[in-house]
């Protein structure tokens, strides 16, 4: 590909001395949490690498990830669009429309065969000879699986490419399918969340332009250095949890102090993401530290593992209508019970806590104001 | 074939035909066909919505509090708008009120989004309608610099911060590798910036690639993360804390509350001294390109939004006026209301949709969705390679609402045109300085360079909206009042059997309306008519034809191989498809059921 360039040299031409070329090297090394050996390699990767042709398609979804994506503040989307890789196509922000557009789905996988990476943002309906969603006359799922055919590699965007989201929740009447459900022959890198988290989508992406692999996934097919935690696991105010303090309704003097939200439903014990230590749109804040439970938009189904705001235990058989039989809600059953378990003992530790103060009333049935955690603080 | 809509359209169908599929640039997807005259003038336009999703079919059966979580993800792009909608819808249903501190901030993350999505809309779907980026590369830095100092206060002009700029993109085309920029249109005799005014946007593009960013940390504070920040039925969840034990913890202190005041400074700034300048000097140099108008100066409408007070959702207490203009009599403007059965009415005969009588229209409270993709007898192609539709037949997943009969037109201009025509000093005064400054007479107002001025106009005024309620909030908190919640009817057992509510806002593109019926305890019919269902509507029965195709009329092209004209008024609507097109009825019985795995 002589007429493409490396990043660095990109960078050069664009009188960016060598030293800060590395040092945005050794800041990209910690946004992807690797340590300064790592330093070196990324140097080394984006000297000697041409910008990849990515092609962004999209199905039946909401641009959330899109949205999303131009949020990320290290690296600027502004960087990645322009100096990281080559996006050559992406409905939503390419000048060209018709059937210009659509040459260009011809053009790169003929001009670079396994050498692109496509990556999807909704999904394909099947429903209706897959004309829910048509792009140039002709249902998407037939252009996606003809894009795919010779990419390198795949990422799914958000929740809708990965499980299908919420046009795929019950009863999901356009047939709406997860992308690893059409295209099965081709790595695919699954980054769920409605919408993924900004820099997780261009850490996601830069860890693939410096390593020149797909990073280490999960047996889901999810990147294991953002998804391999529980929100629950990291969240700042778990200590509340531990202490049996929750926030009993809105507003309520815990919600005012950081409670737990657990009883009003939150689902962090059970999603898996980065919420609660990359947070959001520069670390200003994420879902639970605003007040508001976790919804679980990272996990499998989460739409019918509903309702949002009862807590995890009751999930299992609490499922609307014919819910029940989606995996996810079994997961999330099986999970919530030893969730409520583990609740269920910080209840006991605080009721314990709180008969050594003398006050045994316990609180964890009221609806309204809980006076006992007054009692509690230090 | 020459016609006469009944609306007063010329439509002649005997030209040659032009595609456009994708029309990118939008949300969601979306087709553009049109003919065009020996003149390369276009004499019919088709718009087609290309996508349904079927969401109120999803709704049915789930807890009326959860809903806003699902109509959130209706639209990413203008994420918030429908939450804010359907909670509204609920909460009317069943008679819920909320705090002030929950409307002043509600009202603060709506303004937040209006800016952002207009600022987003204008720089990164719009901008290169208007602007040739290839052409930047002939431009003279100093002249730039000095064109940029004309017009604005902004610090970053110098010759060199331009030059910079012109160099990195020099270096970008001879890669290539033209990534997003491929294929454009470059060199079309209808860009006609100078190449400095064409630099001095391409820098802005970038600029404001980076300050969206900042814009939407209101929402982070407020919902926890942008996009789909989080909702409340009966207020919102981020429970404030000023000077209690653990506010540093707390969703909202003084640290987030000053962040949000900081942000909307620098927001007020970014708007004032980049965005408003680069309109004004952009239409500078198509003020003789005055296409588009469509129905605009005809008939248009909006619901209304921004309650001042919290629970008074009457006309009195908008901030954005409510109501309808019709024929284009400005002297009258009428009043709307959602839950009149004759007034909001949705028609499916051109629609991918089967009603029992389709020379009705239906109110969205007994509205029906029964998806039939059937194409008509003239449709060029096959079911899965369409080359041509037949708009005699169905030929769109969009459903086409009428108001009292009448297509309208629905967004920025439309909120414009109705504040103006009430009088109100801040939608008046700044239409009129816009058309003095560019020396075009009233009527200018009613064009695709209109539609994308008031965008403008309109992003300014929700900025220093975001001004005035952080004022207000802090006061509020001052008078002692800390309350962001009413839990008195979170619990379902506190609510009716059975209930009725409509909820409304004005999303970026318009008016917006939620209708939810709720039976014991659970959603028994949701349907959304959205903005761009208003203006994307296919023809309805009477032969109506819709705000899209209205506006693509008469405008001549320069190439017709090269839709710059086309994409150029199709985005002066800002359309959302993935909105548009996943209506249902009250009936929401199941639709077919396919097993997939």
């Amino acid at each position: 590909m002589p007429e493409t360039e490396t990043f660095y040299e990109v960078l050069r031409a664009q009188g960016i001395t060598r030293r800060s070329f590395l040092k945005f090297c050794s800041l990209t090394a910690a946004a992807l949490g690797l340590g300064p050996d790592y330093v070196g390699q990324i140097a080394y990767a984006m000297e000697t690498k041409p910008r990849i042709p990515v092609l962004w398609m999209h199905g039946l979804e909401c641009t959330c990830c899109s949205e999303s994506f131009i949020r990320s503040g290290h690296p600027l989307a502004k960087d990645v669009i322009l100096k990281m890789i080559s996006l050559d196509y992406d409905d939503t922000l390419m000048a060209s429309a018709g059937y210009q557009a659509e040459a260009i789905l011809d053009e790169i996988p003929r001009k670079y065969p396994g050498e692109y990476i496509l990556a999807v943002e909704g999904n394909p309906p099947l429903n209706e000879d897959g004309m829910y969603c048509i792009v140039g006359g002709k249902p998407f799922v037939e252009k996606l699986k003809s894009v795919a055919a010779n990419a390198k590699a795949v990422i799914a965007w958000g929740a809708c490419a990965s499980w299908g989201c919420v046009q795929a929740a019950h009863p999901n009447p356009t047939a709406a399918t997860p992308i690893d459900k059409v295209i099965t022959n081709k790595p695919i890198i699954k980054v769920p969340g409605c919408p993924p988290i900004a820099e997780v989508m261009t850490g996601v992406i830069t860890y693939m332009l410096t390593f020149g692999r797909v990073p280490e996934l999960d047996g889901r097919g999810r990147p294991l250095m953002f998804y391999s935690q529980r929100i629950h696991d990291k969240c700042y105010r778990r200590p509340h949890f531990d202490a049996g303090e929750y926030v009993e309704s809105w507003d309520d003097q815990g919600a005012r102090e950081g409670y737990c939200l657990y009883k009003m439903g939150c689902k962090g014990p059970t999603t898996y993401n980065a919420c609660s230590t990359v947070r959001w749109n520069g670390g200003v804040s994420f879902p639970i530290q605003s007040g508001h439970g976790c919804i679980g938009c990272s996990e499998e189904g989460f739409w019918d593992n509903g309702p949002f705001y009862s807590r995890l235990s009751d999930v299992h058989g609490f499922g609307i209508e014919a819910n029940a039989d989606k995996i996810g809600g079994v997961v999330a059953g099986v999970v919530g019970a030893g969730v409520a378990v583990h609740a269920g003992v910080s209840a006991v530790m605080r009721a314990r806590n709180k008969s050594h103060k003398g006050d045994a009333s316990g609180s964890d049935q009221s609806t309204g104001k809980d006076k006992g955690h007054q009692g509690d603080q230090q | 074939m020459t016609t006469t809509t009944p609306n007063g359209f010329v439509l002649d169908n005997s030209g040659r035909r032009m595609v456009v599929d994708p029309v990118t640039r939008i949300e969601g997807h979306m087709r553009c066909e049109v003919n065009i005259d020996d003149q390369k003038i276009i004499r019919n336009a088709v718009s087609s919505g290309t996508m349904w999703r079927g969401l109120e079919v999803i709704l049915k059966g789930r807890d009326p509090r959860d809903a806003w979580a699902f109509c959130e993800r209706i639209c990413g792009v203008c994420t918030g708008t429908h939450a804010l909608t359907s909670v509204r819808a609920v909460e009317d249903a069943l008679g819920i009120t909320i705090p002030e501190n929950a409307n002043t901030i509600r009202n603060m993350m709506q303004a937040t989004l209006w800016v952002h999505d207009h600022l987003v809309h204008f720089y990164h779907l719009h901008a290169l309608d208007w602007v040739d980026v290839v052409n930047a590369l002939k431009a003279d830095p100093k002249a730039t610099s000095a064109l940029a100092q004309s017009i604005s206060p902004w610090p970053n002009a110098s010759p060199g911060y331009f030059r910079d700029v012109q160099n990195r993109l020099i270096k970008f085309v001879a890669s290539g590798q033209l990534g997003p920029f491929m294929n454009g249109y470059w060199g079309n005799p209808a860009y006609k910036l100078p190449p400095e005014a064409n630099l001095m946007a391409v820098t802005h593009y970038l600029e404001a690639l980076d300050f969206q960013r900042e814009i939407v940390k209101i929402h982070t504070v407020f919902g926890g993360k942008n996009p789909h920040p989080n909702w409340l039925v009966g207020g919102v969840a981020s429970a404030i804390n000023l000077d209690g034990p653990m506010a540093a913890g707390a969703p909202v202190n003084m640290v987030q509350l000053n962040l949000v005041s900081s942000i909307i400074d620098r927001t007020i700034e970014f708007v004032d001294q980049v965005y408003l300048p680069d309109l004004l000097a952009i239409g500078s140099f198509y003020k003789d390109w005055l296409y588009g108008g469509g129905l605009s100066g005809h008939n248009v409408l909006a619901y209304g939004d921004f309650p001042d007070r919290a629970n008074d959702y009457g006309p009195d207490n908008l901030l954005i006026p409510r109501g309808a203009i019709v024929n284009g009599n400005l002297k009258e403007v009428l009043d709307v209301d959602l839950r009149d059965p004759a007034q909001v009415q949705e028609f499916v005969d051109h629609s991918w949709y089967r009603y029992p009588d389709e020379n009705e229209g239906l109110h969205p409270w007994v509205g029906i969705t029964d998806p039939n993709f059937k194409l008509g007898p003239n449709t060029k192609g096959t079911k899965t390679d369409i080359q041509q539709l037949d708009e005699d037949a169905k030929y769109s997943w969009i459903k086409a609402p009428r108001w009292r009969g009448h297509a309208m037109e629905v967004g920025p201009l439309s909120r414009f045109t109705i504040g103006y025509a009430k009088g109100i000093a801040e939608f008046k005064d700044p239409v009129d300085k816009v058309l003095t400054d560019l020396g075009l007479p009233f009527a200018a107002l009613f064009s695709t360079l209109g539609r994308t001025a008031a965008r403008g106009l309109e992003a300014s005024w929700a900025a220093h909206k975001l001004r005035y309620f952080h004022d207000k909030l802090m006061a509020n908190l001052k008078s002692g009042d800390l309350s962001t919640a009413n839990i008195q009817k979170w619990e379902p057992s506190s609510w009716p059997k059975e209930a009725k509510g409509v909820g409304f806002a004005e999303a970026p593109r318009g008016a917006l309306g939620h209708w939810v019926h709720i039976k014991d305890e659970r959603i028994e019919a949701y349907q959304a008519v959205v903005p761009t269902t208003w203006n994307g509507s296919p023809r309805d029965t009477a032969g109506n034809i819709g705000a899209f195709e209205a506006s693509l009329l008469n405008t001549p092209m320069a190439d017709p191989e090269q839709p710059v004209e086309i994409l150029r008024t199709l985005h002066s609507f800002d359309p959302c498809l993935a909105c548009s097109t996943h209506i249902m009825g009250p009936s929401g019985e199941e639709l077919t059921k396919v097993q997939v795995r």
